[in-house]
């Protein structure tokens, strides 16, 4: 147990739900991601800030094993789902992807129709007995997606012709549609306009009660508006984590209160 | 004056107009580049420029038009009472351009001076024994009219080309004098030469364009030439390929059916192959190979695109008909006859075209965004789960319009068909049976010894305009899904 955990104790505190442990990331000699130690809780959002280049989104994709598709990119030590080695040999990370779902930076629908694009990761695992059954899920991850009104008569039409913030909300909703327990959100919002922010916000805040979420983001104000939980990397180092709300008016090391106040970054 | 000397010259006129327009502008400008409109060398090259252009253009023009005009006024000089019968004037002409070249080299050989080769009188026995001895070809004695007329062409030719010689360097004069009269420190020079530039390149691009045009003019005209001798709804409705070989038609039956059964009957063979193979070679290449084994098998997958088409001709007749031949040939399953078949080439022409297929396949499926396969990983999908249900599909545009200008190969392609699948036009669904394509039948039309009037020759461009129609077709298909594609991802 390291010291931070005494300050998340003042705000309620949920269940675990992963356990970083000493991780180290390496890109072939570089190495991006410093011993770093967090805990990111259930059913809360986690906001992971810092300047550009300093490894939120790297820590972020070791989190489901995505950085397993680049070659030179090698991880030591452990990260925990629910107490287990995500990284042990008897994992399988496509799995475990269909557990720790992601939502990119850029708003990526495949060039399917709307409807295909949300029954893709249901189609694959399974998870439909049959047409009915399937048009359910469809219909339940897009409501939670919040973009059923929108669509709910073009099911049919291809996903690439929404607006830019339709498109990242169909992408939530394909994400949340092979229910995984975390959702992982790299820059959900960088691509977007603020009406479109507003609305994925919004959806963040209310995917909080059923999944534990982690959010990199380059929006100080973002993470503010949707975290209860702020991680600060810089550099390849954890700086500091805390309540998203300690971070933001009480920092404890100047390195995070030069970046929140704009002198570093 | 040879023409090359007559370029060095202009070439020679337009570097000295170069210099001068370079440094008139200099003094212009007191020394002092700055001054300039232009750079320096801006100067140079619009004199340069002012020069070269309209002496060429000059030349081209000329050079075109001399012959016709000298032609005209050289048959005007040939009497009707010349011409035999069973003769044109068009060969009494062609006589007449023969004797004139004969006495040229003659007379380059010195054989004779230039007062014999232009003497009136002079007796014709005497000019051809004389022709004959410099080894010049002259298929008949030298008529008296041919001998006057081939003098006169030499005579009106040589002033033609004094003139235009004259012409075309007082033209560069003039250009470099008017240019360097222009030449003055506020003269855009500089965009004087852009608009050179833009000139050069649409003449770049309108010769490219004009030389397809011709290519389809001269088809479309002796197609129309074919139609004439022989109906078309024959041709393309026709069963049956037999022309005859002794020439002047009647006889022959020019169904276009067989070849065009044959042409796509290998072709189908030959994508069979190639589609497969090279699209899977592609997945492998882009999604699983490492970057090592990449660098190394992509070229190695492209030099089989550089093998000459000969080549594969011979290893198909040399090795894959044998073999076919010993699987299915009378010791074996007894369904082929012979080494040449329409499997035999349709299995190397696959060969051939996989890279065709692959390389193409393999650039456009390295387009489709990572951002596609990182969204699919990310909902837990596995590699080829990934590729079936996300890049493939969202490659399949440019996958069709790769496979679309293979098949446009496949039906072009005439040597591996002329060695691999024999020369017999037939219509059949056995594939181990010998066929024949359009392009091998093109081929053995013009290069026998027909008269090139009779419909057997004709017949060549009827045959060439089908499939020049057919490959356009495809590769216009092919462009527009090719460019849909294209917009999706923009």
């Amino acid at each position: 147990m390291n010291d931070m955990t005494a300050v998340d104790k003042t705000v309620e505190t949920q269940r675990t739900k992963i356990a970083a442990q000493n991780v180290n990331v390496y890109y072939g000699d570089s190495h991006a991601i410093k011993d770093v130690n967090v805990e990111i809780e259930d059913k809360t959002v986690t906001a992971f800030i810092g300047p550009s280049g300093c490894g939120k989104s790297t820590f972020l994709r070791c989190l489901n094993r995505m950085n397993d598709t680049i070659d030179i990119c090698r991880v030591t030590g452990d990260i925990l789902l629910e107490g287990e080695d995500i990284y042990a040999k008897s994992v399988d990370p496509v799995q475990l992807r269909a557990q720790v779902g992601m939502v990119f930076q850029k708003p990526n629908p495949f060039p399917k129709s709307i409807y295909d694009n949300v029954a893709y990761g249901p189609r694959i695992h399974g998870m439909a007995k049959s047409k009915s059954d399937l048009d359910d899920i469809v219909e339940k991850s897009l409501r939670r997606g919040a973009i059923w009104d929108e669509v709910k008569d073009r099911l049919h039409a291809p996903g690439t012709g929404l607006s830019g913030g339709q498109q990242q909300r169909l992408c939530i909703a394909r994400a949340v549609a092979t229910e995984p327990e975390v959702l992982l959100m790299d820059e959900p919002c960088s691509a977007l306009d603020p009406i479109a922010t507003a609305q994925v916000e919004e959806l963040i805040d209310e995917l909080r009660e059923n999944y534990s979420v982690v959010i990199v983001t380059h929006s100080m104000q973002q993470a503010a508006r949707v975290s209860q939980k702020t991680a600060f990397f810089h550099l390849g180092n954890l700086v500091e984590f805390g309540p998203t709300g300690q971070i933001f008016t009480n920092p404890e090391d100047p390195r995070t209160e030069s970046y929140i106040t704009g002198r570093i970054g | 004056m040879p023409l090359f000397w007559l370029i060095l010259i202009v070439l020679v006129i337009a570097a000295v107009g170069y210099m001068l327009g370079r440094s008139r502008a200099l003094a212009n400008a007191g020394g002092d580049s700055r001054e300039l409109h232009s750079l320096p060398s801006y100067y140079g090259w619009n004199v340069a420029l002012k020069a070269m252009v309209p002496t060429f253009g000059l030349l081209i023009v000329w050079l075109l038009a001399q012959p016709l005009y000298v032609n005209s006024v050289i048959s005007g000089m040939i009497p009707d009472s010349a011409i035999d019968d069973g003769s044109s004037r068009g060969l009494v002409m062609a006589e007449v351009r023969r004797a004139a070249t004969g006495l040229d080299n003659a007379v380059a050989q010195g054989l004779m001076d230039e007062d014999f080769a232009r003497n009136a009188r002079a007796d014709f026995t005497d000019v051809t024994q004389r022709l004959k001895d410099a080894g010049q070809i002259v298929t008949a004695e030298v008529t008296q009219t041919v001998l006057r007329a081939a003098q006169r062409y030499r005579i009106v030719n040589s002033t033609g080309y004094l003139i235009m010689s004259i012409a075309a360097i007082v033209v560069a004069l003039a250009g470099t004098l008017f240019a360097l009269r222009e030449t003055r420190a506020l003269f855009r020079a500089r965009n004087v030469v852009e608009f050179g530039i833009h000139a050069l390149l649409v003449a770049a691009a309108s010769i490219a364009i004009l030389t397809t045009v011709g290519i389809v003019l001269s088809l479309v005209f002796n197609t129309w030439e074919f139609f004439r001798l022989y109906p078309a709804s024959d041709f393309f409705f026709g069963l049956n390929w037999a022309p005859s070989f002794s020439g002047r038609g009647g006889s022959s039956d020019l169904g276009v059916l067989p070849l065009l059964w044959g042409t796509f009957y290998i072709s189908i063979v030959a994508l069979a192959v190639a589609v497969p193979i090279g699209l899977f070679a592609a997945i492998y290449l882009s999604e699983y190979a490492s970057p090592r084994v990449r660098s190394v098998a992509k070229p190695l997958l492209e030099i089989l695109a550089g093998i000459p088409t000969i080549v594969y001709g011979l290893f198909a007749l040399l090795t894959v008909g044998p073999l076919l031949l010993k699987v299915f040939g009378d010791d074996g399953l007894g369904w082929m006859q012979a080494g040449t078949a329409v499997m035999t080439a349709g299995l190397v022409m696959g060969i051939m075209l996989i890279p065709f297929v692959s390389s193409l396949s393999d650039d456009i499926i390295n387009a489709v965004p990572q951002a596609m396969r990182d969204g699919s990983y990310g909902l837990g999908a596995t590699q080829s789960e990934t590729i079936r249900q996300v890049v493939i599909p969202a490659a399949l545009p440019g996958i069709v319009g790769a496979i679309l200008l293979a098949a446009s190969r496949a039906i072009g392609e005439t040597m591996i068909v002329v060695l691999g699948a024999g020369a017999a036009a037939r219509l059949s669904l056995n594939p181990f049976e010998a066929m024949t394509t359009v392009t091998a039948k093109i081929v053995s039309q013009l290069t026998g010894d027909a008269d090139f009037a009779s419909p057997e020759a004709l017949v060549a461009f009827a045959l060439g305009m089908t499939l020049f129609v057919l490959t356009l077709g495809l590769n216009i298909i092919a462009l527009y899904i090719v460019r849909k594609y294209r917009e999706q991802y923009e």
